[in-house]
């Protein structure tokens, strides 16, 4: 899902020689401009524009109407929250008349944010209007949002080990990973002694190690790093492989025949030919490692939001719980998209990625 | 007497049969040519005939069972970047904008520096100055071709192998690059052996005219196209040695070469 599609050369090509660079651009810039042109000359209708702000409105009042079963506090701070999505909102809805970027992304964005508020009401609805699943297994937005202020110096701390941990367990692993794939995919007695261990060892998952692990290393930071270090190298190193030694026969003659050696061989034309499948092995091996680190943090590592999760379930502080659990959803996210603006970057030469 | 630039000598190239890789199968058998300096030679023959095998031969790219390929005075024993090979399929790195693709056999070799302004000049040799930073993605296939002509010429290969650049055009794109690989050609006189199936381009662009059979590939005759550059595509010998070629193809060992060397004397 995630290997970006590669048009063939010969779909690619323009029929026909093209002569003049203006023509050439033209067609490059062409149908991106237009769509987006198009779509910001078009003004956002009254009713259109007053979706998001209504469906703020009525998570208000549904949540004034029922704040009488709520806590005050809870309900001062989500009274607040939405008061303030709402001003936002109408805001927005104003200022986008001169701001055509801010139209744009409104466009795209207004549905998912209207089923965003909804969600949230019925959500209310069900657990402190109704009741209808038991605390404290199931608090309210409310509850959830007042957890995460009051715990917010200790959620930060949480998210800032999680990220040393995890950032420090991935590039040890890709590091690794590539390095072991470069070798496999590039010769054949690295690959003959190298594939036998990869097949073995590999499809366990890093978390399999963790009674070992625990056993081994001497604090358990650096085990978790290591397990997560493993978890990726895997995928890197099996993906890295099959993109170094799938590179294209006829761009490695070529390479030849102007007169390359290995070293050109395997740096300036195979690792660049393999980037679009090394890529796919990053995404893997990062969602490999969100896993074996929240695993990690849970049972051995005392900090980080995997830790913080387990710890507030045991405190049966479950708002705390989902407070991590959002926190965890936005932190993973942005890695992930940071990685996909890396590989939109670095692939910047090929046809027809799929956008994040 | 000039100096053979490429020779060949009883040639014979086998491959594993597709059906039964234990088998052999006999590609090329006893092919022997010379190509003197400058000069600019069209392979033509029907497909299978071991064409591309031959010029894979000569870059270097495949070792042949028997036989002997030499440059000047040294005997072939892998690719170098004094054979430059253009295939069908422009095969530029698509990682690479067209200056960097242009570069490439510069950096190769380690002689970027030196040579960065020769760039720039091979650029505007093949056109494409406005183009430097454009990825392949973005060319038309007669630009992604010029581009990977440059980029082989940028080294100066002693000879240069075309195996069908042109192929994959159109009609009108493949005319005007005709001329422009001509251009190029009398602007450098590499010499330059050319494959290609178009009897028409064989005849407008060569000195000589290599006729391979197939199964396994031998050289049938070797006939000299002796009319004048510019060649008039539409002018009576044009058209007369072009009805010799197709009538050899078509009856090949029909023919005897008398009737070749009439074609010579009426064109010349």
């Amino acid at each position: 899902m995630l290997q970006s599609r590669q048009i063939s050369r010969k779909d690619a090509v323009i029929p026909g020689e093209t002569e003049q660079p203006e023509r050439a651009s033209g067609e490059r810039f062409g149908a991106v401009t237009m769509d987006s042109a198009l779509a910001n000359k078009t003004r956002l209708s009254t009713r259109a524009l007053s979706v998001v702000p209504l469906a703020a409105a009525v998570a208000l009042v549904i949540h004034l109407f029922l704040s009488t079963n709520e806590p005050a506090a809870e309900g001062r701070t989500y009274t607040l929250f939405l008061s303030l999505f709402f001003a936002v909102a109408v805001a927005f809805a104003i200022t986008q008349r001169w701001w055509p970027a801010l139209r744009a992304r409104m466009r795209r964005l207004r549905p998912i944010f209207t089923v965003a508020l909804l969600l949230l009401c019925a959500w209310q609805v069900i657990t402190s209007g109704f009741r209808l699943l038991p605390l404290p297994y199931f608090p309210s937005p409310a509850g959830v949002l007042q957890s995460m202020i009051n715990d917010r110096a200790l959620l930060f701390d949480s998210t800032w080990h999680s990220l040393i941990l995890l950032l420090s367990g991935y590039t040890l692993g890709v590091i690794a990973g590539f390095i072991t794939g470069v070798c496999i995919g590039w010769s054949a007695p690295a690959r003959y002694w190298g594939m036998p261990i990869l097949k073995v060892v590999g499809p366990i998952p890093a978390t399999a190690w963790i009674p070992l692990a625990m056993v081994v290393s001497p604090s358990a930071v650096i085990s978790a790093a290591a397990l997560i270090a493993l978890a990726v190298w895997f995928p890197v190193t099996m993906l890295t492989a099959s993109g170094v030694s799938n590179t294209r026969a006829s761009y490695l003659d070529v390479a030849r025949t102007l007169g390359a050696g290995p070293r050109y061989l395997i740096f300036r034309v195979a690792i660049p030919a393999a980037l679009p499948t090394i890529f796919v092995g990053l995404f893997m091996g990062l969602g490999a490692s969100f896993l074996t680190l929240v695993v990690a943090e849970s049972v051995g590592v005392k900090s980080g939001l995997g830790w913080y999760v387990s710890w507030a379930q045991g405190w049966a502080e479950y708002g705390k719980v989902y407070a991590a659990l959002i926190i965890m959803a936005a932190f993973f996210s942005t890695i992930m998209t940071l990685l996909f603006k890396l590989r939109d970057r670095v692939l910047i030469w090929q046809k027809g990625m799929i956008r994040w | 007497m000039v100096t053979p630039s490429l020779r060949l000598r009883e040639v014979t190239k086998s491959f594993p049969a597709p059906d039964d890789p234990l088998r052999q199968r006999l590609v090329l058998d006893g092919i022997t040519i010379s190509l003197t300096t400058g000069e600019l030679v069209s392979l033509v023959g029907p497909s299978g005939c071991g064409k591309s095998t031959l010029l894979r031969l000569i870059a270097g790219l495949e070792v042949p069972d028997s036989g002997e390929l030499m440059i000047g005075s040294e005997a072939i024993t892998g690719p170098s970047a004094e054979r430059g090979l253009v295939f069908q399929d422009p095969n530029l790195f698509p990682w690479l904008t067209v200056r960097r693709n242009i570069e490439a056999g510069l950096v190769a070799r380690g002689l970027l520096q030196e040579r960065r302004d020769d760039v720039g000049e091979f650029m505007s040799l093949v056109g494409l100055e406005a183009f430097g930073n454009a990825y392949p993605h973005h060319l038309s296939g007669g630009m992604a071709q010029r581009v990977a002509l440059a980029r082989a010429l940028i080294n100066h290969p002693k000879v240069l192998l075309l195996d069908e650049p042109l192929g994959a055009l159109d009609a009108f794109t493949r005319m005007r690059m005709q001329d422009e690989v001509l251009r190029l050609w009398s602007a450098r006189r590499s010499t330059t052996l050319l494959v290609t199936h178009d009897i028409d381009e064989a005849i407008y662009m060569s000195d000589r005219i290599v006729i391979m059979t197939a199964r396994p590939g031998t050289i049938d005759r070797i006939i000299p196209v002796t009319l004048d550059r510019p060649r008039d595509r539409s002018s009576s010998e044009f058209l007369q040695l072009r009805g010799e070629i197709l009538e050899l193809l078509h009856f090949a060992g029909g023919a005897t070469p008398e009737t070749i060397l009439t074609a010579r004397v009426a064109s010349a």
